[in-house]
């Protein structure tokens, strides 16, 4: 691993974690980008933004979100103490509505009309849908046709709350698609725009941003273990598609060397079918949606589709931040088969009574993996990062259950 | 200003000024609809009035780009094109015309991917004057601008009507061959432009540069081309060729044998209607 005496400073003048991040966008974007640096650079340093935030956290979204022992998760391992951070258990299911609550309160300050999002699960675009009619904003979601199809119950509660849905046919029709399709959204209609990235990635200033947001589920996470067992956790693990309640929960944490910190990806079919979302185990780096990271593509620097049973997962890319915490070595990213999330969704549900969104269930098939092995006072925190209602369907159809 | 390699560009740039009037610039797809048919289309462009030529180089998330040349692009990747074939329908176009500047248009990746320095001699060998590429800003200069400039290739920057004066300077800074001002706020094919907002626009970039600007996205008829034209170095047009390859294909995808003709037609008109028109003095 480098060392180095801080691994939480952040990202650097011009955007870059390492070679990673950056600003790779068309110049008619390029103004607005910075318009948005500028604006966030001011009001991460305002009180009274934060007092805001804080106060639509706690009363808004439900926080903090509980801290979990989960005693016979624990006792069916036999060996790590397996905690859950229970931000299923957020208003609309999920951890996106931390950072959608943080972007809508910066596009009111930046004076913004009209709200764009893309989605891939759904969740992010509910989220974003949620916050816009709390604000009262116009709400244009992109989401590939083919999620459209997978994810109906989300696209009708998109619907519901007054967010228009834009299926997209453009390329493969999946979530990469979809934030191409929100980025020329956002090139058409500059002015009055805003675009609310549903992770840690795309240009600067959104990667740091979009962690900004999300660290309130590791913040509360150490403080939370420090009343529960007066010390900090041993291993943190958490499912990463773009990455953005992977760098929540990890970067208040980056600084303790004791902190063994992992992150999962979808392995889909298995890494060596190809079949696979995994950027960090299975690509290598290159740009898109304006920064450099690891990116599933071919030879030619042509973007590949990703594939995993969890629609969340399923994004070519990985926040660049994540990019430059695996070469540096202080995370270790590792990833899970659909099977294995299966598994971990069977499993959480008859021994915890929580039906978990396919996206955690690969963090926690990587716990029920380490866990036997570790010592009974090692502590495990995995990030129960959305619920699983949104995921009945496709788990219907995979146990061969007729809804 | 940086040092400006002494390309083709400049040699055409200063030809149309000596005849007095602007230029024609056509953008069609490497490989579109397919390498056959594509080498046929560029073959044919300098003769049917072309004064430079635009390859784009297909990839797979073209940003910027709208529905025609995303499906343009998506066509030439289905039947095997890349950057290093693009390179190589560069080299054989150079056998016959060694005049025509040549400006690859695209995005990051597939250079990145190829290996900048590699690139950047490749594409120098094989006649290559200018490169655009979208994502990569005047912020990200050092990833291929600057080495560009050093390899002999001009790197030609784009500015919008977001571009304020106040940036425009550091848009400029590096700029070489010409400036490229995207006439709308938007994607490629969707809309058109205002010509006076354009004139405007121009005005304020030439205040600022003695390059040559060109404008395009949204021009697609002889008159459009000719007004754009009255008020800029050069006119730009891609998506209405495209357009002419996509009606020319049958339900397999396939083009069709008046293909070729059909798009030849429309540069020759285009071309005609940029020669037509009267080239206002430069303001400056
Ligand atoms: C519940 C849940 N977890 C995780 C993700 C993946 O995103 P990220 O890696 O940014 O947390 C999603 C995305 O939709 C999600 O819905």
């Amino acid at each position: 691993m480098t060392k180095l005496n801080t691994f939480r400073s952040g990202v650097d003048e011009t955007g870059h974690f390492g070679i990673y991040g950056g600003r790779f966008v068309a110049e008619t974007l390029m103004p607005l980008i910075l318009d948005v640096e500028k604006a966030w650079e001011e009001a991460r340093h305002d009180d009274d933004f934060w007092a805001e935030f804080d106060y639509l956290m706690k009363h808004y979204v439900g926080r903090p979100s509980p801290l979990y022992f989960a005693e016979r998760l624990t006792e069916q391992f036999g060996g790590a103490k397996v905690y859950f951070k229970r931000d299923e258990l957020n208003h609309t299911g999920a951890h996106k509505i931390n950072n959608t609550i943080g972007q809508i309160l910066l596009a009111r300050r930046m004076g913004k009309k009209r709200i764009i999002a893309e989605t891939g699960a759904g969740q992010h675009g509910v989220a974003t849908a949620t916050v816009c009619a709390l604000f009262g904003m116009p709400c244009v979601v992109y989401m590939g046709e083919t999620d459209v199809e997978r994810q109906k119950p989300n696209v009708f509660r998109m619907r519901l709350l007054g967010a228009e849905i834009v299926p997209v046919t453009a390329g493969t029709g999946t979530l990469k698609d979809a934030m191409n399709e929100a980025l020329r959204d956002w090139v058409a209609n500059v002015e009055e725009t805003f675009y609310i990235i549903g992770t840690a990635a795309g240009p600067h200033p959104y990667p740091a941003m979009v962690r900004d947001f999300q660290c309130i589920i590791g913040n509360e996470t150490r403080e939370q273990m420090q009343e529960m067992e007066g010390r900090l956790p041993d291993t943190l693990v958490a499912a990463i598609g773009g990455g953005s309640n992977a760098i929540g929960l990890f970067h208040p944490f980056l600084d303790d060397d004791s902190v063994n910190i992992i992150g999962v990806e979808a392995a889909g079919h298995g890494i060596e079918s190809g079949e696979h979302c995994a950027s960090l185990n299975g690509g290598r780096p290159g740009v898109l949606h304006g920064n450099r990271t690891y990116l599933l593509q071919d030879e030619d620097g042509q973007i590949k589709d990703g594939y995993s049973i969890s629609a969340g997962l399923d994004y070519p890319g990985i926040g660049p931040e994540h990019a430059w915490l695996r070469d540096i070595g202080r995370v270790e990213y590792v990833s899970a088969t659909d099977v294995e999330a299966l598994e971990a969704f069977k499993l959480c549900t008859a021994k915890e009574g929580i039906i978990p969104a396919l996206e955690p269930c690969h963090a926690l098939a990587y716990v029920s993996k380490i866990a036997p092995d570790l010592p009974k006072d090692h502590l495990i925190v995995m990030n129960m990062c959305g619920r699983g209602d949104k995921d009945i369907f496709a788990v219907a159809e995979r146990f061969g259950f007729d809804m | 200003m940086s040092k400006q390699p002494e390309t083709r560009i400049a040699k055409r740039f200063k030809k149309l000024q000596d005849e007095g009037r602007p230029g024609f610039v056509t953008f069609t797809t490497a490989g579109d609809p397919d390498l056959e048919t594509s080498v046929r289309i560029l073959n044919g462009l300098a003769d049917a009035g072309a004064d430079l030529i635009e390859i784009g180089v297909p990839f797979s998330d073209p940003m910027a780009d709208g529905p025609a040349i995303q499906a343009s692009s998506l066509r030439a990747i289905k039947g095997g094109m890349s950057l290093r074939k693009t390179l190589g329908i560069v080299a054989d176009y150079r056998k016959k015309d060694d005049e025509t500047p040549i400006v690859l248009m695209g995005y990051y990746n597939p250079i990145y991917i190829y290996g900048v320095d590699v690139f950047l001699a490749d594409a120098k060998k094989a006649g290559v004057d200018g490169l655009i590429v979208v994502d990569l800003p005047p912020e990200e200069e050092a990833e291929l601008c600057l080495p560009a400039l050093d390899a002999g290739i001009n790197f030609i920057y784009l500015t919008a009507p977001t571009t304020t004066d106040a940036r425009l300077p550091r848009v400029l800074e590096h700029a070489s061959g010409f400036v490229y001002f995207v006439s709308i706020t938007g994607i490629t094919g969707t809309r058109s432009a205002v010509t006076a907002d354009v004139a405007g626009h121009v005005g304020r970039i030439r205040a600022k540069t003695d390059l040559p600007v060109a404008v395009g996205f949204g021009i697609r008829t002889p008159e459009q081309a000719a007004e754009i034209a009255s008020v800029a170095d050069a006119a730009v047009v891609g998506s209405a060729l495209v357009d002419q390859i996509t009606a020319n294909l049958d339900d397999n995808g396939k083009p069709g044998p008046g293909t070729v003709d059909a798009v030849l037609g429309l540069v020759k008109s285009l071309a005609e209607g940029v020669r037509g028109a009267r080239k206002t003095e430069k303001a400056s």
